[in-house]
């Protein structure tokens, strides 16, 4: 039984390029992305891919273009192979330190931050944390902002982060940026920001019973009486 | 000039005069009509019956009864001794599976959660186009109720729905209280978007991160909570007693190979939908590991399914570039306006109906001849994104879709300025393992919640009902697992229901084509590989 559906060529083009994955060569069609080139070139890919569009993080990889000196880093499910290129899957898994916190519990948001991240306030700048982040973002400014207390910034800035960690071995300080940017983020939504009235007005309508009558009405429609009550009346 | 680029300049040309005329929603009749005619429940020959099992009798396609009559993974006489004792089994580490974690957790209960690929890594961290919550004055849970009754033909659980709509504030409430940033008005309130097939619009987002932000968060309390996972560790059988009641599984360890046991007083299936199976060949937005698992698990142990044979294909799948093939595009496009278009420039459906009949009418319009063709050979129809900007204002996609420009950006595509070609793809599974509004399972002690049950949605999902699916359901499910637990004490670990599946079978003479859960498609290309020119 094979799916119907060939993964491993979408997106192959008719000229044969040269890639090599973790350290072997191979040939393979111009246009796919570096997933499907590991299926077409045979590769059973268990760790390393999650959601296949981007949003994960699982295929976070390292890899080198033709003649350049830099090692990049991108999601394997979204970056297309080029003639000369060499990568291989992280795999993303650090044994790092997940930092343990209840927030309901913390007393002054912006402060208890030295206390569970102590090291955020020692970033060199080195700026290593943006140049591996696949979505572009300023995570290097980000651990500064979470350190002078813009939380509100921070939450923007890093509505993109995918958490696939790809800043936290770079960093020289030990910081796990994303990590940090993850807590000031939710600190900023669960502590920092008013509960917003309309939701709140709606929840004590229906905590106070205000649409009991109209279900038991409904709930005791038949498919036909239920059709007709929910016509729409425009 | 290519057939591409001309038929792209109609659609720019043509946007003007577009945006003064409406498309009008088509009266019942009519809609009914062109999803019988068009969308792919509806294509007789790829239903099969459904030969074994409580749904025996039934139709559904040939990939769901291929999975409904597989064999398990399972050896009859596999050494059951557990290595792990829990209140709580949760099995699945999307939002579904998270979220009833949490709650069981919350309640006391001693929790596993075992996930197939890492924890978070689901569809939904995928979800763009948000949730779905009755909070605006003109609004109401019941308008809420209506709106997916029509959207699902009727065909939903009222009972399901009820809680759906009605507990929908509350779980919006806890996602906030856990940190969750929803987008909000200049005065503070949530802000709200209208989804198709919706009267009202009640869509709760964060820009188009939505899913995201709500797994990144529901993930980080999990690991805050210290709740053991194990991830890479699929659930490949259900453990039963001699009474049917469900007390266990096997994982398997996908490092080693190897079966790992655990005991449960209640397991919960939040193991999402079934995309992988490519169900009629179509491309799929989901995850590598949306293989329908609840699907064959719980049918094996008797417990019945619920619209097993209604998908949902998405009506904007991206078709070009090739790279992004089945990919989604978010139905926030046509939220925010954006026009579907065909090869001559005209629209042919209000952007706004339910999934169904725009997924529909786009397959009419490329299968009458009106559809444009990718270099690839697919075939799809315009999607104008940059009108956005035109009508909300330059920077508006920008701002709103930060996701769907770097998607394409990446392939050279700038989306605030071009339209995109788009194609349902498969995207959700409507139906699936029937439960209760507590999330229980015909089976005893085994619950489902999420995309892996079935119900609530009827033949059809109301866009953005999903991710409240999975957090009202979510909660309710993990409170009832571990109320379960404690009034109930670890039961005996048995394959009886196996042993008894493999005899009805046999009596059937059904030869197994699968082994399932499945795990993870087989994209593997077996045929022998070039080797690469060496150029020393």
């Amino acid at each position: 039984m094979t799916e119907r559906v060939d993964e491993s060529s979408i997106g192959a083009h008719g000229r044969t390029i040269s890639v090599e994955i973790m350290g072997r060569p191979y040939a393979v069609p111009e246009g796919l992305t570096m997933l499907r080139a590991m299926w077409y070139t045979g590769h059973e890919v268990v760790r390393g891919a999650g959601c296949l569009g981007g949003f994960c993080g699982a295929c976070a990889v390292t890899y080198r273009t033709k003649d350049d000196v830099r090692l990049r880093n991108g999601l394997a499910c979204q970056t297309q192979v080029e003639d000369g290129m060499s990568f291989y899957l992280n795999f993303a898994y650090y044994p790092n330190r997940k930092v343990i916190y209840d927030l309901t519990q913390l007393s002054d948001p912006k402060q208890d931050l030295f206390k569970l991240f102590p090291e955020a306030s020692l970033c060199r700048n080195c700026n290593a944390c943006t140049e591996a982040c696949p979505q572009g973002i300023d995570v290097r400014d980000g651990v500064w902002k979470s350190v002078f207390g813009d939380f509100q910034k921070v939450s923007e800035m890093f509505m993109d982060c995918v958490m696939c960690g790809q800043c936290i071995p770079v960093c020289i300080a030990d910081i796990a940026p994303n990590h940090v940017a993850l807590y000031a983020s939710r600190a900023q939504g669960a502590r920092l920001t008013p509960a917003p009235d309309n939701l709140l007005r709606r929840v004590n309508e229906i905590e106070s019973g205000k649409y009991g009558e109209e279900w038991k009405k409904i709930l005791a429609m038949n498919e036909d009486e239920l059709k007709a009550a929910g016509r729409p009346t425009a | 000039m290519d057939l591409i680029a001309q038929s792209m300049e109609k659609v720019l040309k043509g946007r003007d005069a577009r945006r003064s005329k409406t498309v009008p929603i088509r009266p019942p009749e009519e809609r009914d009509k062109l999803v019988h005619a068009f969308h792919p429940d509806y294509k007789k020959e790829e239903y099969h019956r459904i030969r074994v099992g409580p749904n025996a009798g039934e139709r559904t396609v040939r990939e769901v009864v291929e999975l409904l009559e597989s064999d398990s993974p399972v050896p009859n006489d596999l050494d059951l001794t557990p290595q792990y004792r829990v209140d709580v089994l949760v099995v699945g580490g999307g939002g579904a599976g998270a979220t009833a974690a949490l709650s069981a957790h919350g309640q006391g209960a001693n929790v596993l959660l075992v996930t197939k690929l890492r924890m978070g890594d689901s569809n939904t961290v995928m979800a763009q186009g948000g949730m779905q919550v009755a909070i605006t004055e003109q609004d109401s849970p019941v308008t809420h109720f209506f709106d997916t009754l029509r959207g699902g033909h009727h065909k939903n659980d009222p009972n399901l729905l009820k809680i759906l709509v009605e507990e929908g504030p509350m779980a919006a409430k806890w996602l906030i209280e856990l940190g969750v940033l929803f987008d909000r008005d200049g005065s503070g309130n949530l802000r709200t978007k209208k989804g198709g097939g919706s009267t009202q619009p009640r869509l709760l987002t964060c820009s188009d991160y939505t899913g995201l932000e709500i797994m990144r968060v529901l993930k980080d309390e999990v690991l805050n909570r210290q709740i053991p996972i194990l991830e890479f560790s699929p659930v490949v059988e259900l453990l039963t007693d001699s009474e049917g009641q469900c007390t266990g599984a096997v994982l398997k360890n996908l490092d080693n190979g190897q079966f790992i046991v655990v005991s449960a007083k209640s397991v919960i299936l939040a193991t999402g939908g079934s995309g992988r199976l490519h169900i009629e060949g179509f491309p799929t937005s989901n995850h590598y590991g949306a293989t329908g698992d609840a699907l064959a698990l719980a049918y094996r142990t008797g417990a019945r399914l619920a619209h097993a044979d209604t998908f949902q294909y998405h009506p904007t799948g991206a078709v070009f570039p090739e790279q992004l093939a089945g990919a989604l595009v978010t139905e926030g496009i046509r939220s925010d306006g954006g026009h579907l278009v065909n090869q001559n420039g005209d629209r042919f459906i209000n952007e706004l109906d339910t999934r169904d009949v725009v997924a529909a009418a786009i397959i009419r319009e490329c299968a009458d001849g009106r559809g444009v063709k990718t270099p690839a050979g697919r075939v799809g129809v315009w999607l104008d994104v940059p009108m956005i900007d035109q009508l909300m204002g330059e920077g508006s996609i920008s701002k709103r879709f930060p996701a769907m420009v770097r998607q394409f950006e990446r392939y050279g595509i700038d989306i605030r300025k071009e339209p995109v070609l788009v194609y349902p793809t498969l995207h959700y599974q409507n139906g699936g393992v029937a439960i209760d509004v507590e999330g229980r399972s015909g089976t005893q002690g085994l619950l489902v919640a999420g995309e892996a049950s079935g119900g609530l949605h009827g033949r059809n999902r109301l866009m953005g009902n999903s991710l409240l699916d999975l957090i009202v359901f979510g909660r309710r499910s993990g409170i009832a697992a571990a109320l379960r637990a404690k009034s109930v004490t670890a039961g005996k670990l048995t394959l009886a229901h196996v042993l008894r599946f493999r005899k009805e079978l046999e009596k059937n003479a059904i030869k197994p084509t699968r082994v399932a859960p499945i795990i993870l498609p087989d994209y593997v290309r077996r045929e022998e590989i070039a080797a690469a020119a060496s150029d020393p």
